[in-house]
């Protein structure tokens, strides 16, 4: 992680999120700091895609707040929106690229929504994105002439279009055999060591999180909330909370049976 | 209007040397995709002023650069190159390093695998649609003898119907159409005997907007506006249905558990089309007379037993039970059209669209085309 690891670009302070009844989870408050990859995980369930949606503001909290940049993301004002919209990427799980659009015009859409270049710059841009992704000479095809791997990473040129200082990743490896996967991961890798481009991902698969996470941050369905924060690493070997072990570990979570069974206590 | 992306901080560029001889651009502040065209556009401009014997970049003081700073920089080291200037950058600080070698140069000049332009000439272009015309009538046939071959086979043996599913399509199809059906046909009717009274009051002639409308409405207006409506409702409804699930490859499910999505999923609606569409023929007849009969007693002084013995004496019942069966048929096309359409998508969201679209198209002209083949028919046939 870059030395400006400390300064915090994403806050977030009591978030609660709730659909009618059903509480997901409850006063989580975490920081990520510019340039790192903070990995969010936790089992299937546990409310991971809905922080992230918080942390875009798709979702309104139902309680708390998520300040980007100390700018509060479920602001009221549309234009201090659009700004911080503009200033952070997100990829999601399925890659969302427009199926009438060639990868070329999904990557120049937002260029030539907010920027007033020429189209022959926005064409240079549009490959240089590209050929970050390693999608040199695509342009022209639609998303549905390539594979699952290639969406995801024509998501991504078109999520880094305006050079944001945040991306977010859903689920990036979901769907991908473990080679894409891993390509996937150096790229999200090399993408931040090159840019330092702060990014805040989405997974639960182990491999990609200790290739790429500086930090994680862990979730659990029955606690609602955040259980574990720190390198994933030290919370593999240290965490004094056999969920976060097991999970770490590949083992099935504790149930209360087999915590009886074994004379361990059932959290 | 655009958006402009913000302009906190901009850049500076502090020229130093003679022209032609060795120059220094000492770069400062933020380079950045919100400034990339006027940088680009004042370097190349010096560049040109300049003509420099030797070019030396300094970046010592630029304090943000993105990937868009480090394209155009990037952008004049090649036109110093094209130009024979030997270029150097000093004093880049190791951030800036890695966004630059982050850039595939050549990727910049490496042409797209395939041509932008899908179709040339108009040749080409009629040729590829008369192919795709030729390929839309062969699907629409085989469309059809797979679905009478279905029909068929669900008729000899009706427990294999997934009469839950008919039921569901008859509500969605019928029940849930007779408001819109209901006030269209009012109003038709009332249009009609308007205009027409029009006409034939200056004959003394007002009872015949009875027989006018009882003729129109049971002959052709109450079976094809009738089914018209259903093809805007139902059949694109049912094109978008199985389009979504063949994008969601759950019609591919259906092959691989060994279902036929023919008899699966068309039949059920085509068969609740119908059953449900005569019975909102009449129920369009029905209401396009009484919107006739309103005209004829407020506005034509016409009793109301004399305005209903007119249309009764107006309608004959070979021509009700030949709409019905007009109907059954619009019924079936529109349907099964609408499901046709349905299977050929490939694709996505745009694909299913595009299928809506075309099965409400295809269902009205279909539509207009068995009314003038069956007009030509019921003639000779009374």
């Amino acid at each position: 992680m870059p030395n400006s690891a400390k300064v915090p670009v994403i806050e977030v302070a009591g978030l609660t999120a709730r659909f009618g009844d059903n509480t997901i989870f409850e006063n989580v408050t975490f920081q990520v700091f510019k340039g790192e990859i903070l990995v969010i995980l936790g089992g299937s369930g546990c409310g991971k895609s809905t922080l992230l949606k918080h942390l875009t503001g798709l979702y309104r909290p139902a309680a708390g707040r998520v300040l980007i940049h100390g700018v509060n993301i479920n602001t009221e004002d549309e234009a201090q929106l659009q700004q911080l919209r503009m200033g952070f990427g997100v990829l999601f799980q399925s890659g969302a690229l427009f199926g009438s659009m060639t990868l070329a015009e999904n990557v120049a859409l937002p260029l030539q929504e907010y920027t007033d270049l020429p189209q022959d710059t926005i064409d240079l841009i549009v490959k240089m994105k590209l050929g970050l992704v390693n999608l040199v000479g695509y342009e022209n095809h639609l998303p549905e002439e390539i594979s699952g791997g290639m969406k995801k990473r024509a998501g991504l040129a078109r999520a880094m279009a305006l050079d944001p200082t945040i991306l977010f990743f859903d689920e990036p490896s979901a769907g991908l055999d473990p080679i894409t996967s891993v390509e996937l991961d150096n790229l999200i890798k090399s993408l931040n060591a090159g840019m330092g481009t702060t990014m805040v991902v989405v997974t639960h698969e182990l491999d990609s999180i200790f290739n790429i996470a500086h930090r994680v941050v862990m979730l659990d369905k029955s606690a609602r909330g955040i259980i574990a924060v720190g390198d994933p690493r030290d919370l593999q070997k240290n965490s004094p909370d056999p969920r976060v072990t097991n999970f770490f570990n590949r083992l099935p979570p504790q149930t209360k049976e087999t915590g009886a069974a074994n004379g361990q206590k059932n959290l | 209007m655009k958006a402009a992306l913000a302009l906190d901080q901009d850049y500076a560029i502090n020229l130093a040397g003679e022209k032609g001889r060795e120059v220094t651009l000492a770069l400062s502040g933020r380079l950045a995709l919100e400034n990339l065209h006027r940088f680009k556009t004042e370097l190349q401009a010096l560049l040109t002023q300049m003509s420099p014997a030797k070019l030396t970049v300094d970046l010592a003081r630029v304090d943000y650069l993105d990937s868009a700073g480090a394209l155009a920089l990037l952008e004049l080291e090649s036109a110093a190159q094209a130009k024979a200037i030997p270029l150097t950058f000093t004093q880049v600080h190791e951030e800036a390093q890695r966004i630059m070698g982050l850039i595939d140069r050549q990727a910049l000049s490496q042409p797209p695998l395939i041509s932008a332009e899908r179709s040339e000439g108009l040749l080409e272009q009629v040729g590829e649609a008369s192919e795709s015309f030729f390929d839309d009538l062969v699907n629409l046939l085989t469309f059809l003898g797979e679905l009478l071959s279905a029909l068929g086979s669900s008729l000899l043996n009706p427990r294999s119907v997934r009469w839950s599913d008919v039921f569901f399509y008859m509500k969605r199809a019928g029940v849930e159409g007779l408001p819109i059906v209901g006030l269209i046909a009012l109003l038709l009717g009332l249009i009609i005997a308007f205009m027409s009274s029009l006409q034939l009051k200056q004959f003394g002639a007002n009872i015949y907007v009875a027989s006018l409308l009882a003729v129109a409405m049971v002959e052709e207006l109450g079976p094809i506006m009738t089914a018209i409506l259903v093809a805007g409702r139902s059949g694109s409804a049912f094109a978008a249905e199985i389009g979504t699930m063949k994008v969601n490859e759950e019609v591919d499910a259906l092959i691989t558990m060994g279902f036929d999505p023919v008899k699966f999923l068309a039949v059920p609606k085509v068969l609740a089309a119908m059953i449900v569409v005569p019975i909102l023929t009449i129920y369009a007849m029905f209401f396009g007379l009484l919107g006739g009969l309103i005209i004829g007693v407020l506005g034509l002084d016409l009793t109301v037993y004399a305005y209903v013995q007119e249309t009764k004496r107006s309608i004959e019942l070979f021509s009700l039970v030949s709409s019905l069966i007009k109907s059954a048929v619009f019924a079936a096309l529109v349907a099964g059209i609408g499901c046709q359409r349905g299977f050929q998508v490939q694709g996505g969201a745009e694909a299913v669209g595009a299928a809506t679209t075309s099965a409400v198209v295809a269902g009205i002209f279909l539509i207009i085309v068995t009314d003038s083949a069956f007009a030509l028919v019921l003639h000779y046939i009374r």
